[in-house]
């Protein structure tokens, strides 16, 4: 196993950075440097000669990377990995988990592909996580606002909980909306009004 | 009435507006296309999407399709351009410290800028630009080749990010679409010395792109989109229509930002220095009068020879610029046609009246700054 590959990791959350450290150092891959900020890309790319670069597919570094690319000589030229099309589905899982690598010296394609694969893993994790988390998120401002619906009918209609709850239900079906945006607008019109 | 669903890709600058607008005031719909826009985070991940089939179709920096087609930079692909989306509306800033060294010099004058500016001491000029195959670094290069004591260094940067690239000292001066320059002004980091149009009066800059297969096989989608975008420009075009173009580009869905910036592109009132009056530019951003949607063959070949293409990298240049799909499907709505589909590019210095389908047309003058012209035929 050659495990000498430099490997630049291009990302602007430090937790993000740590999950994929962590996963390349488990495969064994102990050159990794990390950079968040995109002024240094340029110079970091040029003293710390990585052999890959890891970067998410929305970045908007990819553009400066890509230039790169074009500055230093023909022989390190980078390939954004996952156009490479040698290999469709590792193009299809790449492009699905977000990641994109470019490759900035001429190395072989199976070299690279554990790395990627690794990266790959760990970027599909971070991701559910991160929609996970979102979605948690969204949960629980959610449910704010449907007990703050609940805690005006209670407060004005002298409603239970249960039956304040119940309306809700009732007038989003009816309406064929959802009781989120029935209790947003309740609580909206009850701000304005107070 | 079913639609058909079509997937275009855009970045969130100002000439974005003729997609924008044909979704928005219903051209897109009259056509009998949904027309899902999808923003983007870089010009990068647009070619890729585009290339890969995750996109039907998108806005482009005009050599981009050309870069492609010739083979060059990262993702080969047949990529055709079905019209020109926008004609100039770029700007040239630099630093307050840079401003300070070169001292006065006239707004819009490319020559004695070039000087001031050779003039300098020091280090290189690092130069922003958004995308190594852009109109803007082809301007730039061909701008500074005249002055051989320049010495350029051609950064890339996300536009959006433009302003704090100056602000950091990271670049010393910057060329970038609107409203990224207004952005800096308004952040008192920088100020504009020029347009794109004080280099190349008439600089295709953004066209409509889709894959060469795609075309082929949809035949149909890419007349409607070209139809509804026709359409568009020339609403657009209509000076009282600017102030809801301007709204609408506001809006959080497309640029979500105050229409205050996006107002000077679309009205030609540039400010150039923070807190000085605008100065009005003619012609600043074009999206459809002097046939500025038209992709002319002789645009893309000027495109591929600064790319440094050879002959037959030439030729595939003008093929992918489909002036003849323009004219096959704009006739029917009325669109003038001009007699030829190359010009000498750099040959007009006034508005030009030339042969068209309707008896003539009024083309823009389209010299270059030092006077080269430039004939492909």
């Amino acid at each position: 196993m050659n495990q000498d590959l430099r490997i630049l990791v291009v990302e602007p959350d430090p937790e993000r950075v740590r999950a994929i450290f962590d996963a390349l150092k488990d495969a064994g891959w102990s050159d990794v440097k990390a950079l968040g900020h995109m002024s240094a890309l340029d110079r970091t790319v040029r003293e710390f000669a990585p052999d890959i670069v890891l970067i998410d597919l929305a970045n908007p570094d990819r553009d400066t990377l890509e230039h790169i690319s074009h500055a230093t000589e023909t022989s390190k030229r980078a390939v954004a990995l996952f156009v490479d099309e040698t290999d469709d589905i590792l193009t299809q899982a790449a492009l699905s988990a977000g990641v994109s690598a470019y490759v900035v010296d001429g190395l072989k394609m199976e070299r690279i592909k554990s790395v990627l694969e690794t990266a790959i893993a760990r970027f599909k994790i971070m991701r559910q996580m991160q929609s996970e988390l979102d979605a948690a998120k969204q949960a629980l401002e959610d449910r704010k606002t449907i007990d703050r619906a609940k805690g005006i009918l209670m407060r004005q209609r002298g409603f239970s909980e249960d039956d304040a709850y119940n309306l809700l239900r009732k007038t989003a079906m009816s309406q064929n909306r959802k009781v989120i945006d029935v209790a947003h607008a309740l609580v909206t019109a009850a701000e304005l009004l107070s | 009435m079913s639609h058909t669903v079509l997937n275009c890709g855009y970045v969130p600058l100002v000439d974005c507006a003729p997609l924008v607008i044909a979704k928005e005031l219903g051209f897109a719909g009259e056509e009998g296309l949904a027309l899902n826009l999808v923003r983007q985070p870089s010009w990068s991940a647009l070619r890729d999407m585009l290339a890969l089939g995750h996109l039907d179709a998108a806005q482009m920096l005009s050599p981009m399709p050309v870069a492609m087609s010739i083979g060059l930079g990262g993702l080969p692909a047949r990529v055709d351009t079905l019209m020109v989306l926008s004609v100039n509306g770029t700007v040239f800033g630099v630093s307050n410290d840079v401003a300070l060294d070169i001292g006065a010099v006239q707004f819009g004058d490319a020559k004695a800028l070039l000087s001031a500016l050779s003039f300098r001491k020091g280090t290189a000029l690092r130069v922003g630009v958004p995308f190594h195959y852009s109109m803007h670094r082809l301007l730039l290069s061909l701008w500074t080749s005249s002055a051989p004591d320049l010495q350029i260094e051609e950064i890339t940067v996300p536009p959006p990010r433009m302003a704090d690239a100056v602000a950091d000292g990271f670049v010393d001066a910057f060329w970038v679409g609107e409203p990224w320059g207004s952005v800096a002004v308004g952040q008192d980091v920088a100020q504009l010395m020029m347009t794109g149009k004080d280099v190349w009066q008439f600089a295709p800059e953004k066209v409509l792109a889709a894959r060469h297969d795609w075309v082929e096989a949809h035949r149909d989608a890419a007349a409607q989109l070209m139809r509804a975008v026709y359409k568009a420009s020339a609403w657009l075009d209509a000076k009282k229509n600017t102030p809801l173009a301007v709204e609408i580009l506001a809006r959080s869905e497309h640029l979500s930002m105050s229409p205050d910036l996006i107002d000077p592109a679309l009205s030609g009132d540039i400010v150039t220095k923070r807190n000085t009056a605008p100065t009005p530019v003619g012609r600043f951003l074009q999206f459809h009068k002097h046939a500025a949607t038209f992709p002319w063959r002789s645009q893309a070949a000027w495109i591929a020879s600064q790319l440094g293409a050879d002959a037959v990298g030439i030729e595939k240049a003008k093929a992918c610029f489909r002036a003849d799909l323009y004219r096959q499907n704009l006739a029917s709505i009325g669109a003038d046609m001009p007699g030829a589909s190359e010009k000498e590019e750099g040959a007009l210095h006034f508005e030009t009246a030339v042969a068209s389908s309707r008896g003539h047309m009024i083309l823009s003058p389209d010299a270059f700054f030092d006077g080269r012209t430039y004939d492909f035929s």
